[in-house]
């Protein structure tokens, strides 16, 4: 049931399903169904579905080593790519909805506000990851490299998840859940590691 | 729930109608009677109207209502249109006690019946970097505490929302700490600016507005102007009040907008008016220069934000 063969042939169906929430708001806010606040729902909306998507592609790999569900590991690469999607475009909504290319203030805002700061190197490390997801590139930098490139995963999601936590005023519950998460995931692995100290070598 | 503008009636008419249908109908036949014989609300509009700037326009009652900061009824925006529903805001009462003549607990009808209601339409600048342009009716705080018969050492008043969990959800939960306390020092309090608001838009008080009656103070951001008081209390010090106390190096107790003072979270140089798609600049004192900048001409506010 679990094979291979059946998580790559739900690819289309989990693509669509993945894709057509950005398809929706789209649509919502072109027409004026986005609420009170058009821009600001629209951007909390696709930076939260990224950040769930950050977490599902780690909670993939905590689920392929359970034998039964190893070939899970096939669907990572394509949740991967949509989280960077879903965070290419809450970064564009906050330049070009929310301050309207207006470059000078979105530096200093990025330096000035410390959540910005964590959702900007966020960002930015997660570029090496989108660029280097190809097989062609796994095999130009060697297997080994392009791990440690991925690594970049785990700051990428610790930083998305206190990029929320910040931005959140009083009930700070929400982000803490999604840090909880992380953070059980990343124990998870080091975990791992320890009990196999022969692999790491 | 769409509340269209021929829906909307004038305090004035809104309160006659209370006493006419007192007295004479069942209260079930106030949905036939609102969207008949009293409505009439575009030729009122200008009542609003005349009293804005030229760059304001005024917010739709659906944004005003549906957009919200009022964490008694849950943390999201939508929540207190959501969950106000089950909210009792009459009968009401007001204490008042500390630093006065003699403490004692008005009946709001009381308060309503020794003031004149009038129209103030005001911008709302959230600490969230967002605005709006609100018809709010009401009466000066001054008119209050002139009833209030505070003596002479008095120098601040604080405010108390009322403590009600089983009718506000989001208190059952400890976001911040309960109740909602605010605070002013007296000139600003007694500054003809500063009025407790009663209703917008020719309308009672919504729940999620913060019915029956909420404190208005245009020139600091929006958290200073405590909903739904059940209390007033005249004190010598500062009083705590609730946003400094959970995080006193993003809220002061002046909190008064201004773009020249940054706030960790939210620039505070520009703003969007609710309805705009481009920020617009924010305004000294909210564009509330003139009235209220001679109260603060000894204060460094960049110390006192």
């Amino acid at each position: 049931m679990f094979s291979t063969r059946n998580f790559n042939r739900s690819k289309p169906v989990l693509f669509i399903l993945i894709l057509f929430p950005s398809l929706l708001w789209a649509y919502q806010f072109v027409t004026g169904n986005l609420g009170v606040n058009p821009i600001e729902k629209l951007m909390d909306e696709l930076g939260l579905m990224a950040l769930r998507l950050i977490i599902i592609t780690l909670m993939i790999t905590t689920l392929s080593n359970i034998k039964p569900l190893k070939s899970i590991v096939v669907l990572r690469r394509m949740i991967g790519l949509f989280a960077f999607f879903y965070v290419c475009l809450h970064f564009s909504t906050y330049i070009v909805l929310d301050h309207f290319l207006d470059m000078k203030f979105i530096i200093q805002d990025i330096i000035k506000r410390p959540f910005i700061t964590f959702g900007f190197i966020s960002f930015l490390f997660l570029i090496p990851l989108a660029s280097t997801s190809t097989n062609n590139m796994i095999k130009r930098l060697g297997f080994k490299l392009w791990k440690k490139i991925h690594y970049l995963i785990y700051p990428v999601a610790i930083l998305a998840s206190m990029h929320f936590y910040v931005l959140v005023r009083a009930d700070k519950t929400e982000p803490v859940i999604y840090m909880g998460i992380i953070i059980l995931l990343l124990l998870h692995r080091i975990f791992k590691r320890l009990t196999r100290p022969q692999l790491a070598q | 729930m769409k509340i269209l503008g021929s829906e909307i009636t004038p305090y004035k008419t809104y309160l006659n109608r209370r006493k006419f249908i007192k007295g004479s109908l069942a209260s079930a036949m106030l949905a036939t009677v609102t969207s008949s014989a009293f409505a009439n609300h575009d030729s009122d509009l200008s009542i609003y109207t005349k009293n804005l700037n030229e760059n304001d326009k005024l917010n739709s009652y659906e944004e005003i209502t549906m957009y919200n900061n009022f964490y008694e009824f849950g943390t999201h925006k939508k929540h207190p249109h959501l969950n106000s529903g089950n909210f009792k805001p009459r009968p009401w009462t007001i204490k008042i006690d500390g630093l006065v003549k003699k403490p004692q607990t008005f009946d709001l009808e009381k308060i309503l019946s020794n003031v004149t209601i009038e129209d103030r339409v005001y911008r709302l600048r959230c600490v969230e970097a967002w605005s709006m342009v609100i018809p709010w009716q009401g009466f000066q705080l001054s008119e209050l505490i002139k009833m209030a018969e505070p003596l002479s050492s008095a120098k601040y008043v604080q405010f108390v929302t009322v403590f009600r969990p089983e009718e506000m959800p989001g208190q059952q939960k400890r976001t911040i700490i309960w109740p909602y306390r605010e605070g002013l020092r007296m000139d600003e309090a007694m500054n003809p600016l500063t009025i407790l608001a009663t209703g917008l838009y020719g309308h009672e008080m919504p729940n999620q507005n913060g019915a029956p009656i909420r404190l208005v103070v245009p020139w600091k951001y929006g958290f200073k102007s405590i909903k739904s008081i059940v209390e007033i209390r005249f004190l010598d010090t500062q009083p705590e009040t609730s946003w400094e106390t959970l995080a006193p190096w993003e809220y002061g107790f002046y909190a008064n907008v201004n773009p020249n003072v940054n706030h960790p979270r939210w620039s505070q140089g520009t703003e969007r008016r609710i309805g705009e798609f481009k920020r617009r600049e924010t305004l000294m004192f909210n564009g509330y220069e003139k009235e209220v900048a001679h109260l603060y001409k000894d204060l460094d506010l960049t110390k006192f934000y």
